[in-house]
This record gives structure tokens, C-alpha cells and sequence, in this order.
């Protein structure tokens, strides 16, 4: 029986905003704990909620950007449910008007394009976080509420994906374009993206199943792959053996990399969504929405065709650099400061893309934009060769030194002196008279040898331009 | 008559004039709550130090000629389900009853700006829901009337302190009738305002798209000055308006020439005692007399009004509610085995019958199979209660009804039957549920021994005509006697 996945995703993505979603509390990653908050995201009795509208308008943005009809009255609901780290025990969200809706996000997948249907995108604020003790039979559990009331983002996609490579495209797809909406940090490592899978399986052609599985507690793009790896493992092989995987919610245990039912769906929990009374409906007039369109960021596609007609880099290569917007930020920094586009790509395709990954953001590097320009630039002037280059770099990576600095110290400045060369040359010439028998015979190719010979015994610190000009004087007898 | 007895308007001047200080009357309030709370209760703290504090200030406001308004050195009661920095703030609930805020609400900063002096936080039904004070889980608050009888509520406290002239003015708060009600029961000047005229930032929320804060005051013109001072838009509010706030003192001319009373027949049924019919009915004919003219207009869902009620407000009150589960201040149940089992005790401890009543009646509501039936029906019906007002306004100016069907009840005379209880805020309820504005006044008397007890009569505007209350209601009062009139203590 062939079978296929039929997977949708919850994204959940934390605003980027100075302040919290209805009150003036920071919002910010990593302070001491319950040091960020204030009567109203403690729900204090009788405080009130004020919405922030820096927040609002980075929903607003985002929902434009996936395509989504926008509602002209948005309103805003509550959700109740109890929980220590919900304050007020309802979440104020959306769910009657929300901000968007019927939109999508083009993915690529070999080469192709396919549009992964958004169902809606709403605004919502973040929980706290309860900690648990780790000594064995506490009777107590701490709650921090620095993240209570921290602006959330919720994009809800249709059931469209198909494969894991689809899951995967449209997990990176999204990523990108909040952050180049300047939504979100995007740093699932602390919480501000994270992802919940839905998941079924069936027959190409047959309608959707009449179960699904949702996946919770995925901390990584990983994790997610994985646990979608187990549950199409899982659902195939019951079905298979003739029975239905059951209709439940599910918490993934990555150390033991299985997923375990949290709840089937007879404990399906009954919010009791209905309209927020303490706060008002946002109105989008035409004004409103034409101001928030022309201020849409350049998103990716425009990036990446500036890229190759601006920059006249090959669009393999602008495509690569644009995936990410820190990382075309990056690179366009370095391009700033030294134009060299191409050359500037190459070392980031080649020399960066190797360390960059879901932990290390461009951010996170010690070479900065700066410091690859003043490397490219070097070597552009004929200061080191692409080769000490080469040999520098690890050095930067690790130490965050200037180029410069690395190629005094470790004395890695190229020769580009013709009589300190000339003396080498000879002596290379003197050492091998058959090979440059050989290329005096016309065998061009012995020459390389030659200049290997060369750098050799300058350590790679001969420039190669140089150094190959004047073999080549020397041998012709010029 | 002693210095308690008397209204802003009388007081003001002579604290501005330095013929009196506000010590000097706030020690005369303080000393009556000595004298009158074994008997009448109306308090649940009294801030004796903190008001002598308040009132020195208020002198040297005066002295220094600053910062001086009509409020400057009155003494003033609160409800306690206003949230006081620093000082308690229970909602008469055994829940709250060692929460001290670390915020003062909207108003009390407002009047704080204005130079009031704080006497005491008043008793209340358990988070304002009742209608006679009874579910305090404290106290039993006693009409100044007769001390058998309730005050009404959910506001009691408040309307049997300005009563008992155990204070000058009082805050309180209105759902579904919580001032007009509990005013009517006592004698006094309660008004409602507009949904979005006073802020509600600090108010603990019952049910959060009918709450209001509002005035109790001895005349019309003492809650237009307590007005002056609470209404307008505040940003921590998102709900409260941005309209204007007229000056509601220039509001108060006795003249209603010209004036349409509407008088809606479906107000004037079966449960409507003959004296309250009366004495209301009296009050549109002295009216007319004074210049205005009544007519006879219609609010055909009027009948639907209760229900409607019952069904909005236990569903936001048992959102609102939610928040009291011993985990972050308040009160919390000893002794658990897991949260579960915390939340429950703590909330089956913490809450009395009616709360516990009205969290589950609003719960089902809200629910997933009934929200469709309850609740979405409620608010089309709701929608149709406001349709009501606005074409009735088309055909008059204000309406005029009894605030209440029958007088002041005896204590536990209701308390066996919530539905009867439901039904004493019969005629208060819609306005709350259109957002308007409404005042009750004294009317009348009805007979009852020794005891005369007094009748209100409630008047409504369209949004934000408070002004048009204020003329109306300051009209009637200059041409009768029954706000003079004091209970025997």
C-alpha cells in the first residue's frame, strides 16, 4: 500500500518588539527571573489589557507578506484554560475576526514551486514558564512570568505538505520570511519559534483522513524532521496491520526519540473562546493597509533578482545568500565595505556556510562582515594570496582578529618583491633543468610544477601572478 | 447640622474659604463611623491614620491655595472592590481578603489628584454580584433606614455610608444596577454612567463589558462634582471613551422646559409595588408640572432583559474570575496533593455560593455545544435591548422608571431564592446592557411602620448624556423635599 503524509504546521513566532504585547514590560530573553512584569501581565485584579501596536503592525506585516486576506475589523478573544504559567488562566488571542487569513507561502522543491496554504495568522500573547525543581521529590514548582504577555505570532498552514522534504522547505521558508518581515529573531533555542506538526497518513488521491495526529515539544527543525520520520513510520505500519492511528495530541521525547500521547481526543480541552470585553476591535482602514504595504520589507525573491541584476552574482549564488535574511545582510555589509561581490560569495559559500547552522546564526560569528571584506580586499590588492588566505581564515573564525593583524604577526605577507623572487626562480630552474626542459619543448603544463616548486620554498608566500610571469620571462630568456 | 450631614456643594466653599478645615470634618466623619458601624456595618476597613494624613493635606492645599478643587478635603467612601496601593482590597470575598494592591485604580488616583480624603473601603456583595450586600463574605451591611432591612447592592456598603452621612460621597460600581439599586434602597443620588465614561483600569472586573464605576452622593449636584473629577478617557482603559467630558456642575439648571419624559409602558407590571407605581408615577406628573412633557414609549424586549443578563455576565465573570486560583496572591487552600487539587480547594474555599453559582452558570454558557444557544443568543438580544433605547430616544429625552419594583427588602428575605433576588435589578439591568447612562433619586417613602423607607426613581439618557440626567434629576430634586429627608439612627 503507498502511502503519503499529509502534514500541516502551528508556528508560533515571538514578536520583535521593545515591550510586551499589552503592557510596557520588557520583552526580552534571559533576565532574572519575574523581573520583566507589572500588574497587568501578573493579572492582578482589575488590570487591563493596552495593545501594542508596534506588535500589531509586525502581525499585520507578516500576515501580508504570506498573502493573507486581512480582516478590516480584527478582534481579539479569550482562551481559557488553567495553567500556573497563564496568570489570568485565559490567553488573550484571536479567534472569531482574526488578522489573516486564505493565504500562503511558496516553497521550492526540486526546482519546483508549490504553495503551502496558510489558514490564518493571529495575534496572541506569549505564557510564562514554570520550572520545575530538579531535586528528586520537591513539593514545589517555580513560575517565572518574564515571558507572560510577550507578543505571539500564530501562522497556522493548511494540511498541504507532502513530504519531509516539503516540512523541511516550508519550515525554512517561513523562518526566512519572518525574518525578513524583521518579525522575529527566529531563535527556536530560546523559544521565540516553535513549531507544532500535525500529521495523517493516506492514499495519494483520498480526501483527508478523519484522524490527525498533533506533535508537541519540538525544540528544533530537527527534532521536528524527526519526529515526523517516527510518525509516518508509526501511522504506516498501523495502518498497514489494518488499523486507524488514533486521533490525539502528542509531546516528542527527543532522547528517546518516540512520541507519547498527551491527551486522546475524548480529553480535548474546551477553551471557551469568546470576545476579549477589555479590549476594543482594531480597524484597518485603506490607509491603514496601503501605508503597511508600502512599508513591506524587501523579501527574499526581491533580494535575491537584486542580487544577480544589481551585484551580478549567478543566481545559484544569490539564492544560496538569500535564504536567510541575516545571512544576505551579512553578506551585504561585506559587499559595502569591499565590492567584490563574487569573490565575497565564494568565501561565504564556501568558508562560512560550513559553520553557520540552526546554532549559529551570522550574528553569532566572530568574523564579521567587516573582517571578510578587509580578507577579499587583501587579496584583491595583492597583499596575500588566496592561498594565505586560506590559511588565515580559521584563525579569524576563531579569534575574531583582523586580517591584517594575523598575516603581521605569522609574517604570511606576500612576496610581491620581483628581486626577492627572481633569486628564487633561479634557483627553482637550477634545481629542475628537466622540467624546464620541458616547458621550453612547449609542454606548458610543466610550468605549474615549477611554480609549486617555487611556492614551496617561499612557504605560499610568493604572489602566483608574480611569480608566474617571471618563470616564464626567465625561461623564454627575456 | 453637623458637619458629616452635609454635601460637597455646602462643604466646598467653607474648606476654600478656611472656615473649615478638612480635618475638622473628616474627624466628624470618622467619629459617626465610631458611633453608627456596630449597627449599620457599611465599612470593611476604615482608614482612620491614612484620611487624617489626607484631610492635613487637603489643609495645606487650602493654605497654600494650590491644587484646590470641590473634591479638595472631602471625605469619601470606596467600594472595596477598587484597587488602593497599599491598602486592602477584598471585594468582600474571603479569596482576596489579604490582597493589598500595589496600584491604585483609574479613580481613586483621580480623586487622590483632586485632594479627596479616603475614609474606608464598603462592604459589597462577594466581587459586586447580588443585589442586597448579603453575600459579603464578611459582614451584613444594614439599611440606615431600618437596620431589618438590606441596602440593597451590590454597591450597599456605599449607598448606606453616604445614607448613615458616615462619609459625604462614595464610589461604586454598576453591572447590572449595583449603584442605582442599592441607592434607591437608601435614599440617595447613585448614578450609573455611559459604558466608557469612567475608566475601569483598577476596578476588579465582574463582568467587564457592563462594569461602570460611578458616584453615590445626598444630592444630584454632589455626584455632577464626583463626576467632574472621574470621568474621561484613560489610556490604560482601551474600552474608555474619547469623548469630551463636559463640565456636568453647568449641567445642574432647574429647567426641563421642553424636555420629553418617556415613560415606558413594559416598566409598569405585575411585581411592581403600588407605592413604588405611585411615587414614580407622581414624579413624571411634578415633571410635567415643572415643564417637561411625558410621553408613553415602548421597549419591547424589556422582558428578555434578565435573562440576557444572566447569561452575559456569569460568562465574563467566569473568565474574570479565573485568575483567583492561589498560585500567584490571594488566598490559598492548604495543605494540597497536586495543582489540581489546589486549584479546587482553593476556589471551593476561597468563593461563596453565588460567585460559585454564577462562574458555573457562565461556564456553561460559553461552552462548546451552548455558546451558540446561550451566549451568541444573549449578545443578539443584547443588540436588540440597545436598538430599543435608541428608538425610544428618538420619541423623548430621558426615561424615567422605578429604580427597583418594591423598596428595601428584610435580610434573608431573598437569599433562599436567587431568582427572586434576579429580579429586584428587573428594571436596572438594560442599561447596563445598552451602555447608557442612569441615575436614581429619591422619590418617596413607602410606609412601613416606624420606618418609612424610600423609593428611587431611575432616569435614562442616550450614550453620554449624563448632562441631560444631571438637569433632569437636579430639577425634580430642587422641587421636592425627599433628599432632605434623613433616617432616624
Amino acid at each position: 500500500m503507498e502511502l503519503e503524509p499529509v502534514i500541516g504546521f502551528e508556528v508560533h513566532s515571538e514578536l520583535k518588539t521593545k515591550t510586551k504585547v499589552f503592557c510596557g514590560c520588557k520583552n526580552a530573553f534571559g533576565d532574572p527571573p519575574n523581573t520583566n512584569v507589572c500588574p497587568v501581565c501578573l493579572g492582578m485584579p482589575g488590570v487591563l489589557p493596552v495593545l501594542n501596536r508596534r506588535a500589531f503592525e509586525l502581525a499585520l506585516r507578516t500576515a501580508i507578506a504570506l498573502h493573507c486576506e486581512i480582516s478590516e475589523r480584527t478582534t481579539f478573544d479569550r482562551k481559557n484554560y488553567y495553567y500556573p504559567d497563564l496568570p489570568k488562566n485565559y490567553q488573550i488571542s484571536q479567534q472569531y475576526a482574526v488578522l489573516g487569513r486564505r493565504g500562503y507561502l511558496e516553497i521550492e522543491i526540486n526546482g519546483q514551486t508549490r504553495r503551502v496554504g496558510i489558514n490564518n495568522v493571529h495575534l496572541e500573547e506569549d505564557a510564562g514558564k514554570n520550572v520545575h525543581p530538579e531535586t528528586a521529590g520537591a513539593r514545589y514548582s517555580l513560575v517565572d512570568l518574564n515571558r507572560a504577555g510577550v507578543p505571539l505570532l500564530e501562522i497556522v498552514s493548511e494540511p498541504d505538505i507532502r513530504s519531509r522534504d516539503e516540512a523541511e522547505a516550508y519550515m525554512h521558508g517561513l523562518r526566512s520570511l519572518l525574518q525578513y518581515c524583521d518579525a522575529s529573531d527566529c531563535k527556536m533555542q530560546e523559544g521565540s519559534l516553535r513549531y507544532e506538526l500535525n500529521i495523517s497518513m493516506r492514499r495519494p488521491g483520498d480526501p483527508l483522513p478523519d484522524y490527525r495526529v498533533e506533535v508537541k515539544n519540538l525544540a528544533s527543525m530537527k527534532s521536528v524532521l524527526r519526529a515526523l520520520d517516527y510518525e509516518i513510520r508509526r501511522q504506516t505500519r498501523l495502518l498497514e496491520e489494518g488499523r486507524k492511528p488514533a486521533r490525539e495530541t502528542a509531546l516528542w521525547d527527543d532522547a528517546a526519540g518516540e512520541t507519547r500521547t498527551m491527551r486522546s481526543k475524548e480529553g480535548a480541552q474546551d477553551y471557551r473562546y469568546f470576545p476579549e470585553p477589555d479590549l476594543v476591535e482594531v480597524h484597518i482602514d485603506r490607509a491603514w493597509m496601503e501605508r503597511a504595504r508600502a512599508e513591506l520589507p524587501e523579501l527574499q525573491h526581491q533580494r535575491c533578482k537584486r542580487f544577480v541584476e544589481q551585484l551580478g552574482l549567478p543566481e545559484y549564488d544569490a539564492r544560496i545568500l538569500t535564504q536567510s535574511r541575516p545571512l544576505a545582510d551579512y553578506f551585504e555589509a561585506a559587499v559595502r565595505l569591499h565590492n567584490n561581490p563574487k569573490a565575497i560569495s565564494n568565501w561565504i559559500m564556501t568558508e562560512l556556510l560550513r559553520v553557520l547552522g540552526e546554532e549559529v546564526e551570522p550574528d553569532d560569528l566572530k568574523v564579521r562582515p567587516s573582517h571578510l571584506a578587509r580578507l577579499v580586499g587583501m587579496i584583491d590588492s595583492g597583499a596575500i594570496s588566496g592561498k594565505i588566505a586560506k590559511q588565515v581564515f580559521p584563525d579569524m573564525l576563531e579569534t575574531g582578529r583582523m586580517p591584517d593583524e594575523i598575516v603581521r604577526e605569522k609574517g604570511l605577507v606576500q612576496i610581491s618583491d620581483t628581486s626577492a623572487l627572481e633569486s628564487v626562480v633561479a634557483e627553482v630552474i637550477a634545481e629542475n633543468p628537466d622540467v624546464a626542459e620541458d616547458y621550453r619543448a612547449g609542454k606548458d603544463k610543466a610550468l605549474g610544477r615549477l611554480v609549486g616548486q617555487a611556492m614551496k620554498k617561499t612557504r605560499g608566500q610568493a604572489n602566483p601572478q608574480l611569480l608566474n610571469e617571471l618563470l616564464r620571462k626567465t625561461l623564454r630568456g627575456e | 447640622m453637623h458637619l458629616n450631614e452635609q454635601t460637597i456643594t455646602q462643604l466646598a466653599p467653607l474648606l476654600q474659604a478656611r472656615k473649615l478645615s478638612s480635618v475638622e470634618l473628616t474627624r466628624s466623619v470618622l467619629e459617626r463611623i465610631r458611633a453608627l458601624e456596630p449597627r449599620v456595618r457599611a465599612y470593611l476597613s476604615v482608614m482612620e491614620t491614612q484620611a487624617l494624613h489626607m484631610a492635613e493635606e487637603a489643609d495645606r492645599r487650602f493654605k497654600r491655595g494650590e491644587n484646590v478643587t470641590p473634591l479638595t478635603g472631602i471625605p469619601v467612601a470606596l467600594k472595596d472592590n477598587l484597587c488602593t496601593q497599599g491598602w486592602p482590597t477584598t471585594c468582600a470575598s474571603k479569596i482576596l481578603q489579604n490582597f493589598v494592591p500595589p496600584y491604585d485604580a483609574t479613580v481613586v488616583a483621580r480623586l487622590k489628584d483632586a485632594g479627596a480624603v479616603f475614609v474606608g473601603k464598603t462592604n459589597l456583595d462577594e466581587f459586586a454580584m447580588g443585589s442586597s450586600t448579603e453575600n459579603s463574605a464578611f459582614q451584613v451591611t444594614a439599611n440606615p433606614w431600618d437596620l431589618e432591612r438590606v441596602p440593597g447592592g451590590s454597591s450597599g456598603g456605599s449607598a448606606a455610608a453616604v445614607a448613615a452621612d458616615e462619609c459625604i460621597a462614595a464610589l461604586g460600581s454598576d453591572t447590572g444596577g449595583s449603584i442605582r439599586q442599592p441607592a434607591g434602597f437608601c435614599g440617595v443620588v447613585g448614578l450609573k454612567p455611559t459604558y466608557g465614561r469612567v475608566s475601569r483600569y483598577g476596578l476588579v472586573a465582574f463582568a467587564s463589558s457592563l462594569d461602570q464605576i460611578g458616584p453615590f452622593g445626598k444630592t444630584v449636584a454632589d455626584c455632577a462634582l464626583v463626576m467632574n473629577c472621574i470621568a474621561g478617557r484613560d489610556p490604560a482603559d482601551s474600552t474608555s471613551a474619547s469623548v469630551a467630558v463636559p463640565d456636568y456642575a453647568s449641567a445642574l439648571r432647574a429647567d426641563v422646559k421642553g424636555l420629553r419624559i418617556g415613560v415606558p409602558k413594559e416598566y409598569f407590571v405585575e411585581g411592581l409595588s403600588r407605592e413604588v407605581e405611585t411615587a414614580v408615577r407622581g414624579a413624571v406628573a411634578r415633571l410635567a408640572e415643572l415643564g417637561a412633557e411625558a410621553v408613553e414609549i415602548s421597549l419591547p424586549h424589556t422582558p428578555y432583559a434578565v435573562a440576557t443578563y444572566y447569561l452575559c455576565a456569569p460568562a465574563e465573570a467566569s473568565s474574570n474570575l479565573a485568575r483567583y486560583d492561589g498560585v500567584h496572591y490571594g488566598y490559598r487552600a492548604a495543605d494540597q496533593d497536586n495543582i489540581i487539587d489546589m486549584y479546587t480547594r482553593t476556589r471551593h474555599d476561597g468563593f461563596g455560593t453565588e460567585v460559585k453559582r454564577r462562574i458555573m452558570l457562565g461556564t456553561y454558557a460559553l461552552s462548546a455545544g451552548y455558546y451558540d444557544a446561550y451566549y451568541l443568543k444573549a449578545l443578539k438580544v443584547r443588540t436588540l435591548i440597545k436598538r430599543d433605547f435608541e428608538q425610544a430616544f428618538e420619541l423623548c429625552d430621558v426615561i424615567a422608571t422605578p429604580t427597583s419594583p418594591t423598596p428595601a427588602f428584610r435580610a434573608g428575605e431573598k437569599t433562599g431564592d436567587p431568582i427572586q433576588m434576579y429580579l429586584s435589578d428587573i428594571f436596572t439591568i438594560s442599561a447596563n446592557l445598552a451602555g447608557i447612562p442612569a441615575i436614581s433619586l429619591p422619590c418617596g417613602f413607602a410606609q412601613n411602620g416606624g420606618h418609612p423607607l424610600p423609593i428611587g426613581l431611575q432616569l435614562i439618557a442616550p450614550v453620554f448624556r449624563e448632562d441631560t440626567l444631571f438637569r433632569v434629576a437636579h430639577t425634580y430634586e430642587q422641587a421636592t423635599d425627599f433628599h432632605k429627608k434623613k433616617p432616624t439612627l
